[in-house]
């Protein structure tokens, strides 16, 4: 009885490792593509634009470059990855800042599922556009 | 493998369904611990810059809805971008966001030590690439948008 409870947990927390190293990677893969390009995007649409310290780009000149399908996967992308590498990142942070063991389970969920929903309206929109 | 398995129960999570665990004592720790030291503030800072990456998300999100429907959505959303509230929102993110940036380029030296001819290169030239690679493609996304056609 023991012994087939020891390779129960044995497997389970082998498939969480594994699990937990596939998250890691996405939180990783997001951290670049937020390190590298979210400064510049955002410093351009919500400072440098509004505040007019540099010429806003036109409706169609945004719209012509929405046209490319390299501009749309770029953009996917950059919605994608950053919400998972997000998802990780808040939920450990909710983990050890808060201490709320109990609600770890919803944590997760609620942080990845969102992430997966914000992944699914970008797609959503990029496609239909 | 079954010493690993016997590690793998001793490990918090596992605790609670094992028969015989003994209780740890275990000192309740503030919810407020990280307030105290400027080395545990940074670490929260630095968790904390995932919530403007994210908050950066939706508004790329709203942003994409808008130029899909149409020249006066598009015009209400700059409108809105424009709000001091919106400014101010989009200030404390970006500086965030740079703080990300800055702590994950500085990362890389740490995460993969590079070594030549026995010595180890020093960090700031391992980070050096990461820095490059930004400007480059932070210069090359800003002359898309600017360029007129």
């Amino acid at each position: 009885m023991s012994m087939v409870s020891t390779t129960l947990s044995g497997k389970a927390s082998a498939s969480k490792a594994s699990n937990e190293a596939f998250f890691w990677l996405l939180f990783s893969a997001g951290g670049v593509v937020a390190a590298v390009l979210i400064p510049i995007q955002l410093f351009l649409f919500g400072l440098a634009f509004p505040l007019g310290w540099l010429p806003e780009p036109s409706y169609d000149h945004l719209t012509a470059l929405l046209h490319s399908p390299l501009t749309r996967i770029y953009l996917f992308i950059l919605c994608s990855l950053p919400l998972f590498h997000w998802a990780h990142r808040f939920r450990f942070t909710l983990y050890d800042g808060l201490q709320v063991k109990h609600l770890n389970e919803a944590i997760f969920t609620l942080c990845y599922g969102g992430a997966l929903l914000g992944t699914v309206l970008a797609a959503y929109l990029l496609w239909n556009l | 493998m079954t010493d690993q398995m016997l590690i793998n129960q001793g490990t918090t999570d596992q605790a609670a369904r094992s028969e015989f665990h003994p209780r740890w004592y275990r000192e309740r720790v503030s919810t407020w611990w990280w307030l105290g030291e400027w080395h545990y503030l940074k670490f929260i800072l630095r968790e904390l810059t995932s919530l403007s990456v994210a908050w950066f998300v939706v508004l790329t999100l709203f942003q994409l809805r808008a130029l899909s429907h149409g020249l006066a959505a598009y015009m209400r959303f700059t409108n809105r971008l424009a709000s001091p509230i919106m400014i101010t929102l989009n200030l404390i993110a970006f500086c965030f966001v740079m703080f990300h940036t800055i702590t994950w380029f500085n990362l890389a030296p740490r995460a993969m030590p590079v070594r030549m001819g026995g010595k180890r290169v020093p960090e700031f030239l391992v980070a050096a690439p990461n820095y490059v690679l930004w400007i480059v493609v932070s210069a090359f996304v800003a002359w898309l948008l600017l360029r007129t056609p």
